[in-house]
């Protein structure tokens, strides 16, 4: 009963896989991806998603140290609010960016009116949305990482004279330098499938907001082909994702 | 006088409240069971634990006094610790890591580098200085994280359990090691222990911790020739009984009264060794003036001979032969005589 409850789950997630390879055409597979439109959603898509992953990290970093570190009231708040993300569908996640950052957003109205600067619609847009959906990934996993790093060593550094900043560079750092790859890592992945945010937020602009994902939503009526190559390369980069971090998500099959 | 501390604090289950005063070149072993708070001291003192009240002031300058609002932070303190698992860092080399505290402190790199050489070389790893920590022994990791404390040049030397994480073996040798390092330390040094040995022969003076307080302290001649406490008479396996001296005679709490050659008058400890304690079925004809008639409640196999737990007018327990016991057919319940001379029975006001 119960083998064959799991056998069903494991072809829920085998079946969809095998259809894909099954559709896609091999022949044709270096036309479909080296296509203009092909290559400007890779171009954009690993722009965006590194960028995101960079943002990420530059801002995640200090947020994961401050919600494991520092005792504050309303940590809990702040906490939930940084893992909406996570749970939030990205639509809403789109919308709401929408309405901070574009032309009439409560942000994105001083950005224009005093640098001319416009988000949406942009490739800035696109990295914008990108993180919003990624950065909670990169902090629920740092965060875990100082959570469980020996604390004691940051001690026998201070006592060695270690100011905090030189504590946190030369001894917390590459102690969780495995998880910091991690999360980024983690990170990366969402940023790159990102789909709802983008298209709500920065739209779909060949060449400036039309990612990987975005390309093959709107390939799949006019050239299915196209469509499923490139969600072979995304395929391909999920993999190998899960081929990095085995050792954290897989270390208990071995 | 070096150090002069007073420690007070509340952490958890611990309410520490703590006094103590050392010497320049001194070595002091704060010696206690599990809990007792020594490691809490030893934080505090390295600034990592706030105190709450006291006062702890180092070569004249005040590092905490919660009263007036002065804390100089850890990083600030001139004081090594030797952590008890050592707390290598991981990911740097040997070197990096005795280099770690000058370079934190300001020091070029080179010189840095130096400095550390030189201590490595002192500690005799100059085979080790490019080694990860990973692949070090358990001896040469304390005498790296040893290194690494005094490469900073404290004037304080915080040890914690400083051989408790080797095996039997390496621990006779790195004591040996460490012994010769102290001596060699002009600072002051505080260590923390559970094993009396260490406090033998590392430290000048011990401090008894029990419960987040100093129960007895002085030379460890002075603690062991007197024991004030159940802990102290345990770790040096002696019975430690309590009364009122009234001449020759110190009537126990419990009712007993025992003979002694010390005459003592008031409040008094009475100190037996088991060894002393003579066990025999029939009431004893010898010239012993103590005489009990206990009960048999435990009987443990140490070594060579057997330790009998006795329990009847006063607890008590006696160290003898396995064949001893087998003559007298010792078993949990059996009524037995025992017997201690006078002149083996140490008395002192308590």
């Amino acid at each position: 009963m119960v083998i064959a409850a799991a056998s069903i789950a494991v072809l829920f997630f085998a079946v969809p896989l095998l259809g894909l390879l099954r559709r896609a055409s091999w022949s044709t597979l270096a036309d479909d991806l080296g296509s203009r439109e092909s290559l400007e959603a890779l171009r954009l898509s690993l722009v965006c998603s590194l960028s995101a992953t960079v943002l990420s990290v530059l801002f995640g970093l200090p947020l994961a140290w401050v919600l494991a570190r520092v005792q504050f009231p309303g940590r809990a708040l702040v906490r939930g609010l940084a893992l909406l993300p996570l749970v939030l569908p990205p639509v809403v996640g789109g919308v709401a960016l929408l309405s901070a950052f574009s032309r009439r957003g409560i942000v994105g109205e001083h950005l224009y009116d005093w640098f001319g600067i416009q988000l949406t619609f942009s490739t800035a847009g696109a990295i914008l949305a990108e993180t919003f959906v990624a950065l909670p990934f990169f902090v629920i996993t740092v965060e875990a990482g100082l959570r469980s790093m020996d604390r004691r060593y940051e001690d026998a550094a201070t006592t060695l004279g270690g100011r905090p900043f030189t504590v946190f560079r030369r001894v917390t750092f590459p102690l969780i330098a495995p998880t910091v790859v991690a999360g980024a890592v983690l990170a990366w992945a969402r940023a790159l499938g990102e789909f709802g945010a983008t298209i709500t937020f920065a739209g779909n602009i060949i060449g400036r907001t039309q990612t990987l994902p975005l390309a093959v939503y709107l390939q799949l009526e006019s050239r299915p082909d196209v469509a499923i190559a490139l969600s072979l390369v995304l395929l391909v980069v999920s993999l190998s994702v899960i081929v990095a971090l085995r050792d954290r998500w897989l270390g208990g099959a071995s | 006088m070096s150090l002069d501390a007073h420690l007070a604090l509340r952490l958890g289950e611990l309410d520490l409240d703590v006094a103590t005063a050392v010497a320049d070149g001194e070595v002091l072993a704060v010696l206690g069971p599990n809990g007792a708070g020594k490691t809490t001291v030893l934080r505090a003192l390295a600034g990592l634990q706030p105190i709450e009240r006291g006062r702890i002031e180092l070569d004249g300058s005040v590092l905490d006094d919660p009263a007036s609002r002065v804390r100089v932070p850890p990083e600030a303190r001139p004081i090594g610790v030797v952590f008890q698992d050592y707390l290598l860092f991981p990911h740097l080399s040997v070197l990096d890591n005795v280099a770690f505290g000058p370079r934190a402190r300001g020091v070029a790199k080179q010189t840095a580098n130096a400095t550390a050489a030189a201590w490595i070389e002192r500690v005799g790893l100059h085979d080790h200085t490019g080694s990860r920590p990973a692949k070090l022994s358990g001896g040469q990791a304390q005498r790296v994280a040893l290194a690494r404390a005094l490469a900073t040049e404290p004037r304080l030397l915080l040890l914690d359990e400083p051989l408790a994480a080797l095996d039997v073996a390496t621990r006779a040798v790195v004591r040996r090691d460490l012994r010769r390092h102290l001596g060699e330390f002009g600072g002051t040094t505080v260590l923390v222990t559970h094993d009396p040995l260490d406090a033998l022969a590392l430290a000048d003076r011990v401090a008894v911790l029990e419960d987040g307080r100093v129960t007895q302290s002085g030379t460890l001649a002075e603690v062991t020739s007197r024991p004030r406490t159940r802990y102290v008479a345990e770790l040096l396996g002696v019975n430690l009984l309590r009364g009122t001296g009234d001449g020759d005679q110190v009537r126990l709490d419990g009712g007993a009264a025992v003979t002694v050659a010390d005459v003592v008058t008031g409040p008094a400890f009475v100190v037996v060794r088991p060894s002393s304690v003579t066990l025999q079925v029939d009431p004893p004809r010898s010239s012993a003036r103590n005489r009990w008639q206990l009960q048999v409640v435990g009987l443990d196999l140490l070594g060579e001979h057997v330790r009998v737990r006795l329990h009847g007018e006063l607890d008590l327990v006696a160290d003898v032969t396995p064949a001893a016991v087998a003559e007298l057919r010792l078993v949990e319940g059996t009524l037995v005589w025992a017997s201690v001379k006078a002149t083996d029975v140490t008395a002192y006001p308590s």
